[in-house]
């Protein structure tokens, strides 16, 4: 009798184990195309719009560039000469810092005390709220171009000082009073940030007032050691957002120092004294109006860079004073 | 991973090298056709930034090539400005026939071959340039011998004096040089019980009205933006410092806060363009703006009785009274464009066409760029306007010199000068030599 010679039951296992591995292998990479065939739309939108221009830029910010010519490698020279050699430059940070320092914790403070005070109102709630919230629905440059019409020195604003005997600026026209009327039209338009901080208050418990009430606290120390706390997650959030709009702070003050300049020749980008010489106008001057585009480029890769770490560096501080009901960090 | 990121980083960069400002042929040979022959109908398109009544009285002269080519259409889109242009002839789909406001940006039209050279094509049709314009325009349409651009119409920059005003003050003539200007506008100006402007004789400030310019004061000087070598001279012309001294003694004499809240008293730039326009109210005795300001003056309904002159010069320059500062709007073709020929046939039609700039001058108020065309419009009869023809046919009127920079060194100097006019400027000389460092590396950047 002939003997069949069986396979040694190890080989087959190993053989069993490589095919289902095989498989395995087969059906992840299966998954992993079909994930990738749903994703393919937004991976082709993200490299074309967002990886190839921010490339781009990066490879442009080391060339002397003007759309129209080849560009020509000149390495840091741009970045040297924005730190080093570039007369407007630093005013233009200046006055961005200005705006950011002032505009930011004016919005918050404002659209906290507005927002505190719609919780009060006990009828009519709606239309207080969409009183304070329909600026935001104004266009911006609609917006500048109405308070370039209401801080025109013969205009309301300074009529109602003049008839209360108080000094009248000339807001737009003088140099220490432009970035004061920015911080205006900004405070105007702080509606949407009022809508998340009301929406923030309403959230907090009462029971937590209840409690702070029973220990004996006061109407501030209420507002110190409760809504403070509850709403910090939402004020972190603005704060964050505010500096990085900050930072990009173009529209008003492009369309307040341009205004009534149809020629374009009289009033210069940051009109009046550069004192609206904003970074992002600086770089709309050195990209569109001197084509300097590799200048330009560099000037918005420094930027990004600045608002990165800004940004890292709030992340950072939240965690000492932004408290997350259930303790999520 | 890593390894994934820094190729895929590397393929993006390589991308970007491999297509920056790519595309388009640099070649400047004059495409030809002939006109009369049979055509399939083609349609052209043209960009310009006119708006409003401008736009239809435009679109009126460009579509009335048809006449003269049955087969030709235009299609006149508005609301482009010249980074609009640059975008589309760097993206490779550039307008047929380009209009721009910016004669500044001419030198990097030229430089960069974004407009083509005209001067095959007009050699081609024989046009003689010198008999066809007057010598000012080269002063804005050429950069280094290459003729990018022409002009289609142009502006002028005059003087405007109100007559009864001057009468009423004694003064017989308008003010030729900037002493008598200054003099004239001193015996002009009242002031209220409180101190403050009632009118102004003229507003020196620069800044104000569109004729507030260093630009426009400094071409009573004849002053220089650059030697011969092509670095900034501000600080090295001293005629730049002379009229800087003039314009600070002038706003000191009647006082720079007075003056500032007088300009914004009577809605600062925005009444420029309205009817609050000083000079059009009978605020402001004098005043130096271009010719276009007969036809705001008309359509306000202003009652303003005036005449207008050449705009004064320096006392030790009265040579070049009569002459001022000139420069309008230009246009050109493309870089790209797919049918040049016919684009040729276009913008010759627009810049040389006695007819075509005529009707265009009638209707928007600009001075008609030819010789021809100045010499047959009825503009001529009208002796508010005839001014400002004069002014653009005198041999020493121009425009600035041409920088790839395009206007930037304007800007930074129009900065400066508010700073000046401000009392910021501790010394003048020095802010002017750090003015040339400053416009010498905008230059050095490309």
């Amino acid at each position: 009798m002939a003997t069949v010679a069986e396979r040694p039951p190890a080989a087959s296992d190993q053989a069993r184990a490589a095919e289902r591995r095989r498989r395995r292998r087969r059906s992840a990479r299966h998954r992993q195309l079909v994930a990738l065939a749903f994703l393919s739309p937004w991976i082709v939108g993200f490299s074309l719009f967002y990886v190839y221009p921010m490339a781009a830029s990066l490879y442009f910010s080391f060339t002397q560039y003007d759309i129209l010519s080849d560009p020509v490698w000149v390495g840091l020279d741009n970045y040297r000469f924005m730190f080093t050699g570039d007369a407007q430059f630093w005013p233009a940070v200046r006055n961005t810092i200005w705006i950011i320092v002032f505009l930011v914790p004016l919005q918050v403070v404002f659209a906290i005390g507005a927002a505190t005070v719609l919780t009060r109102v006990r009828r009519g709630l709606s239309i207080y709220r969409t009183i304070f919230f329909l600026p935001t629905m104004v266009p911006l440059v609609a917006a500048a171009v109405a308070w370039v019409f209401l801080l025109n020195p013969g205009g309301p604003v300074n009529r109602i000082l003049g008839f209360l005997h108080l000094p009248e600026p000339l807001w737009f026209y003088d140099p220490a009073w432009t970035k004061p009327g920015l911080l205006m039209l900004g405070l105007w338009m702080v509606g949407q940030t009022m809508i998340l901080f009301l929406a923030a208050l309403l959230d907090v418990p009462t029971q937590l007032y209840e409690a702070a009430e029973l220990e004996g606290a006061g109407p501030w120390q209420r507002f110190r050691h409760v809504t403070l706390p509850m709403i910090s997650p939402v004020i972190f959030f603005a704060v964050v957002i505010g500096v990085i709009r900050g930072f990009q702070y173009f529209t008003e003050a492009f369309v307040v120092s341009q205004s009534g300049d149809a020629t374009g020749l009289d009033n210069p980008i940051g009109y009046p004294q550069d004192s609206l010489l904003f970074y992002t106008s600086y770089l709309y001057q050195q990209g569109f109006e001197g084509f300097h585009m590799g200048y330009a480029a560099a000037l918005s890769w420094v930027m990004f860079l600045v608002i990165m770490a800004c940004t890292l560096v709030l992340i950072r501080s939240s965690r000492r004073w932004v408290h997350y009901q259930g303790g999520f960090k | 991973m890593r390894r994934r990121l820094i190729g895929l980083l590397a393929l993006a960069l390589l991308a970007a090298a491999c297509t920056a400002g790519g595309g388009g042929d640099d070649s400047t040979t004059a495409a030809s056709i002939d006109p009369n022959a049979q055509h399939d109908p083609l349609t052209l398109t043209v960009w310009s930034n006119f708006s409003g009544r401008e736009f239809d009285v435009t679109t009126g002269v460009l579509q009335s090539i048809k006449q003269k080519y049955p087969w030709m259409t235009v299609k006149h889109v508005g609301g482009k400005d010249d980074a609009a242009i640059l975008r589309a002839i760097n993206g490779g789909t550039p307008p047929d026939m380009a209009i721009s406001f910016t004669p500044a940006n001419s030198a990097r039209y030229c430089k960069t071959g974004a407009m083509q050279d005209l001067n095959p094509y007009l050699a081609n049709d024989k046009v003689d340039k010198a008999a066809m314009w007057p010598p000012a325009i080269f002063s804005y349409t050429q950069f280094e011998n290459v003729q990018c651009v022409l002009p289609m119409l142009t502006d002028a920059y005059g003087l405007y004096f109100n007559k009864a005003l001057l009468a009423k003050a004694g003064i017989t003539e308008p003010p030729k040089t900037l002493s008598e200007l200054t003099a004239a506008a001193e015996k002009l100006t009242e002031y209220n019980a409180d101190g403050s402007i009632k009118v102004a004789g003229y507003m020196p400030l620069l800044g104000f009205y569109s004729g507030n310019t260093v630009n426009v004061y400094g071409r009573g000087y004849d002053a220089k933006w650059y030697d011969q070598s092509g670095q900034p001279s501000l600080a090295t012309d001293p005629s730049w410092a002379k009229m800087l001294q003039w314009q600070k003694s002038f706003v000191d004499s009647i006082g720079y806060d007075k003056l500032q809240k007088f300009a914004a008293k009577l809605g600062g730039g925005d009444s420029e363009w309205s009817a609050a326009h000083g000079f059009e109210q009978g605020k402001i005795a004098m005043m130096i703006d271009g010719e276009w300001r007969t036809a705001f003056i008309a359509a306000d309904k202003s009652k303003v009785d005036y005449a207008t002159a050449p705009p004064p010069t320096a006392d030790d320059r009265t040579d070049l009274y009569g002459s001022g500062q000139v420069g309008g709007t230009i246009i050109g073709i493309p870089k790209g464009v797919k049918h040049a020929a016919e684009s040729w046939l276009l913008v010759k039609y627009m810049s040389t066409d006695s007819g075509a700039l005529t009707k265009l001058s009638d209707g928007l108020r600009n001075v008609p760029s030819t010789n021809d065309a100045l010499a047959s419009s009825e503009l001529a009869s009208d002796p508010h306007f005839k001014t400002f023809m004069e002014i653009f046919k005198h041999p020493k009127s121009t425009y600035k010199t041409l920088t790839p920079i395009g206007q930037v060194d304007e800007d930074l100097f129009g900065t400066f000068g508010q700073k000046w006019q401000a009392g910021k400027v501790p010394d003048l000389q020095s802010g002017l030599e750090q003015l040339d460092t400053q416009i010498a590396k905008q230059l050095q950047l490309g």
